[in-house]
């Protein structure tokens, strides 16, 4: 009799994760370069982790990024605008040992999802959030969304925004979150090692991704990925390394009073020992806060995982109690429960 | 002076209604007062009527808060029209309350709040129990406030604590007019106030006073008992439709194996529900207090994608909100149920007042042509079996359940027979199995038209779900235009469907007659009670009360056709009737509504009645 492999027990492909859908999104859009990204970030997540492919799931809500479950071969849910976040709870809460990943775009998570976006940071449930930053709405044609730069003309702001903009990293942070990244979806391996980073994070990580709209706001992050302009406007940041940037690494951040100021190497004495360290795992978030902050031209923009801190996730802190619960609890089933306190016989 | 014992009258049933500042503890008097009358082994319900705010304005109209128990003898299915005992705690209260006792009924003040200063602040122009405003009534002027500090002035209280305790004087004097043991409320003090002896002892003393008092006043004539109910036999408790409703649904989860994920907001009059399933995490019942309504029921959606038996728990307002995400559940086919307490509205509306006015909004509030299942509840012990069959139909049928109760049920409670959770129907999901070749997302079962559910983690299923339309049987997104109709009538039958699950709609008295009275959901108590004796005065009506109202049962026709005249009333301006005329537009019906956030009165319904069978 033939053997038969379960298709489990051989180690997971990209292939494994692909679709056989049709994928929709405009040619040249930034989001292709993201799905790339992610279905070779699978594999290896399952590799290190223990997931299985049966184990991923893959939650969005609505806009343009949110057709990302129908383009993954994982179970997925496409939600309802804004409100992915609570689906991504619902599902992790449900079952612990699913690797629950969420999509979303600016105006999903920081306009009608600005809610959830908060409340999930708070909560620290092991799920990993992947926000499409376009800074524009795409699927409606071309609105200003909450990360729109003020005064940026757009088809509901004919005369420009008037508005001042988000920052989610600073959201993020500020809402006591305790992973934030960010990325460009010019720079696959970035992504690649940064979404693997958001995976092995145990809590809420939040991944924002300077995502390129070709038809309604395109190039707007083309000073922080643009192939001459990058290297003096973004800054990749690693654990343990001097924050260093510029063509040569000739620029570094240090700490000037209570701000962060960009310093040339050589100038003024300048040596790398001055430059600060990036450690995302302080419990303080003041630098990080800062780091999420910056933004061209006085400063390059924050690129790799600013934030990752330590913290009991939410489905962890809710099944260790059911798990006590059961312990002590008088009741061992519904009939105890139902017999319990003032009951009376009658005969 | 010797005491001596009034005479004993036996009594068929009383309606007693405590009433006084929000701050005054009547809903702890009322819950021990039930107490002692199910030890009394007699049937009752209970009804608190309290104001929305914490606080209220102390000593006005508007901060009363009341509790009314009815019991009795023979089977109890209302909280009674009218009080034959007011327990009025200061002047506002006894204003508040007076509308709602009968013509006779005692009354006991605590004469020590009828203060010129409390007396303007209820309104009174001139003080009630000097002038002849309480003709007819026996009224006991108790200086309740006086009695109580004296009661505990050997133990270390200051006099703001020691008065905390006087409603337990009332109750004293309650418990010797029933002919109640006092003493078996005091192991309720002592694991109550478990902590602090002081208020044990405090409220034991008060509790003694107050019996005492009555029973050397010599101011009643008589003191009343109320034989046992001739309940069957088993093992009882009390319950509030709230509470029920947890239950039924903890039980779901047992029988079913599918462990409850409840995201949830909290809003009056539901929220009971949230924390009595918040206290149950060793049934693996995860609760979530969500950041909002939305929030609450698109994590539900996640935990019923996940596989929980997946529940959120609102009002009204609540539900408005919800309607999105329902329709996503509907969309999805994926099992859950929605319980909304209803409250009085629109909008804020009447928060701690009931009404039964979301139905129109159950049935048809939300974008699209989204069916889902809709029930009612009964009564408060009804909602546990209710609730158990709401997850057991969305789970069987594979659809979001919108179980209706309402702000009467949820808070009101009754005595109820403890049932087992193996004897209860039992509950089989449609799993799809691991590995499965033949799975498809939309592939229906001949017969219910549901859906199967598969997992995250099941291996061989991985599935992609959503709020755009899919393709039959496949699953994939589709835009194509004779699909969308397929779909469309495929979620709509699956739902009709569920008649061939449900029981038959039964008449209560003869089947057939002069006026069949209709109802739905929480009113049965009330209108059984007018049908019955009306009954008993010979006349020909009978009652059809609704529990299953989308889909309707499918004798709705044979038992209609059978009576000369139909009425439907209900607490709102005529949602059901006017579905029925939809519905089953070969009857004419007449109908009776009310929206003043109370209950019908028996008496109203029976006037109403006459005038129908006389016309």
């Amino acid at each position: 009799m033939e053997q038969k492999i379960e298709p489990q027990e051989l180690a997971l492909t990209k292939k494994d994760f692909e679709s056989d859908q049709m994928v929709k999104w405009c040619p040249g859009c930034g989001d292709h370069a993201i799905l790339k990204s992610v279905e070779n970030v699978f594999p290896l997540v399952g590799q290190q982790m223990g997931y299985k492919k049966e184990e991923f799931v893959v939650v969005s809500g609505i806009g343009c990024s949110s057709r990302f479950p129908y383009y993954m071969n994982t179970y997925g849910i496409h939600g309802i605008h804004g409100r992915a976040a609570a689906l991504a709870m619902g599902i992790k809460l449900t079952n612990p040992k699913l690797s629950v990943w969420m999509i979303s775009g600016d105006g999903d998570s920081m306009a009608i999802g600005g809610n959830h976006f908060i409340h999930i940071a708070r909560r620290n449930p092991d799920i990993n959030y992947l926000m499409f930053n376009n800074k524009i709405y795409g699927l409606t044609k071309g609105q200003y969304s909450p990360t729109t730069p003020k005064g940026q003309k757009t088809k509901t702001s004919p005369q420009g925004t008037f508005e001042t903009p988000f920052n989610p990293g600073e959201l993020a942070i500020g809402a006591r979150g305790k992973f934030f990244a960010r990325v460009v979806d010019t720079n696959p391996k970035l992504m690649q090692k940064v979404f693997l980073e958001a995976a092995l994070h145990h809590g809420a990580s939040i991944v924002e991704i300077l995502q390129n709209c070709v038809i309604f706001n395109n190039k707007i992050h083309a000073l922080i990925t643009g192939r001459e302009t990058k290297f003096d406007n973004q800054i990749i940041l690693e654990a343990g390394k001097p924050m260093l940037f510029g063509k040569e690494h000739e620029k570094g951040l240090v700490l000037e009073g209570t701000r962060l100021k960009v310093v040339k190497l050589g100038e003024n004495g300048i040596t790398e020992k001055d430059i600060l360290v990036h450690d995302p795992t302080t419990e303080d978030a003041g630098i990080h806060m800062m780091l999420a902050s910056m933004a061209p031209p006085e400063f390059p923009a924050a690129l790799g995982v600013i934030r990752s801190v330590k913290s009991e996730t939410l489905e962890d802190a809710i099944w260790n109690s059911v798990e006590h619960e059961k312990q002590v609890s008088p009741y061992k089933n519904v009939d105890d429960l139902l017999n319990s306190g003032n009951t009376w016989e009658i005969d | 002076m010797t005491t001596k014992k009034d005479k004993v009258v036996e009594l068929e049933e009383a309606v007693v209604r405590f009433a006084g500042d929000s701050g005054d503890g009547m809903q702890l008097t009322g819950n021990l007062f039930s107490d002692s009358t199910a030890f009394a082994g007699n049937d009752f319900a209970t009804f608190p009527d309290f104001p929305s705010e914490i606080r209220a304005p102390q000593g006005t109209v508007s901060g009363v808060s009341g509790f009314q128990i009815h019991f009795g003898h023979k089977n109890i299915h209302t909280t009674g029209d009218l009080a034959d005992v007011l327990v009025a705690m200061n002047p506002a209260s006894l204003k508040a309350n007076l509308k709602w006792i009968k013509k006779d009924a005692i009354i006991i003040v605590d004469i020590d709040a009828f203060t010129e200063k409390n007396l303007t602040k209820a309104g009174w122009e001139s003080n009630p129990l000097e002038d002849n405003t309480l003709t007819g009534h026996l009224v006991i002027q108790a200086p309740l406030s006086n009695m109580t500090r004296e009661s505990v002035k050997d133990l270390d209280l200051d006099n703001k604590s020691a008065l905390k305790s006087k409603n337990m004087f009332a109750l004293g004097i309650i418990f010797y007019l029933f002919n109640r043991d006092y003493k078996k409320t005091f192991s309720f003090f002592e694991t109550k106030f478990k902590k602090n002896p002081i208020v044990v002892e405090a409220n034991k003393k008060v509790l003694e006073a107050g019996y005492n008092y009555a029973e050397t006043l010599e101011a009643f004539t008589n003191t009343y008992r109320i034989e046992k109910a001739s309940l069957t036999k088993g093992r009882y408790r009390n319950v509030t439709g709230n509470l029920a409703t947890a239950w039924g649904l903890l039980a779901a989860s047992e029988r079913s194996g599918r462990h409850i994920y409840l995201g949830s907001y909290p809003i009056t009059p539901a929220t009971d529900i949230l924390q009595e399933l918040a206290k149950h995490k060793q049934f693996n019942c995860v609760t979530q207090q969500a950041e909002d309504e939305i929030a609450g029921v698109v994590s539900t959606i996640g935990g019923s994608f996940a596989g929980a038996l997946a529940i959120t728990s609102t009002s009204g307002p609540g539900l408005s909100l919800k309607s999105e995400a329902i329709g996503l559940a509907v969309m999805t086919e994926l099992p859950m149920v929605i319980v909304d307490v209803q409250r009085g509205g629109p909008s804020t509306g009447l928060p701690t007042k009931s009404e039964q006015s979301d139905l129109m909004q159950a049935l048809y509030g939300r974008n699209g042509e989204a069916p889902a299942i809709v029930m009612a509840a009964t009564s408060a012990t009804d909602a546990f079996y209710t609730a158990y069959e709401a997850a057991k139909l969305a789970m069987e049928h594979m659809t979001p359940v919108i179980l209706l109760t309402d702000g009467s049920i949820g808070n009101g409670s009754e005595v109820f027979k403890i049932p087992h959770v193996a004897d209860l129907p039992s509950i089989n999901p449609p799993l799809a199995k691991a590995n499965d070749p033949d799975y498809k997302p939309y592939k229906r079962d001949a017969d219910k038209l549901s859906r199967l559910w598969a997992i995250p983690g099941t291996p061989g299923l991985r599935h992609r779900l959503g709020g755009l339309e899919k393709e039959d049987i496949t699953g994939n997104v589709s835009q194509d235009p004779l699909n969308h109709q397929k779909m469309t009538d495929l979620r709509q039958e699956k739902v009709m469907r569920v008649a061939n699950y449900i029981p038959e709609l039964k008449v209560e008295g003869d089947e057939e007659g002069d006026v069949l009275v209709v109802g739905w959901g929480s009113t049965h108590g009330v209108l059984i009670t007018a049908v019955e004796e009306m009954r008993a005065e010979g006349k020909s009506i009978s009652l059809a009360q609704f529990k299953h109202i989308m889909p309707l049962p499918k004798n709705v026709h044979e038992v209609f056709s059978k009576f000369k005249k139909i009425i439907v009333c209900e607490i709102n301006m005529g949602q059901f009737v006017n579905y029925l005329r939809m519905t089953h537009p070969e009857f004419k019906y007449e109908q009776y509504n009310k929206v003043q956030g109370l209950p019908f009165m028996v008496s109203e319904l029976k006037t109403k009645f006459d005038t129908l069978l006389n016309a």
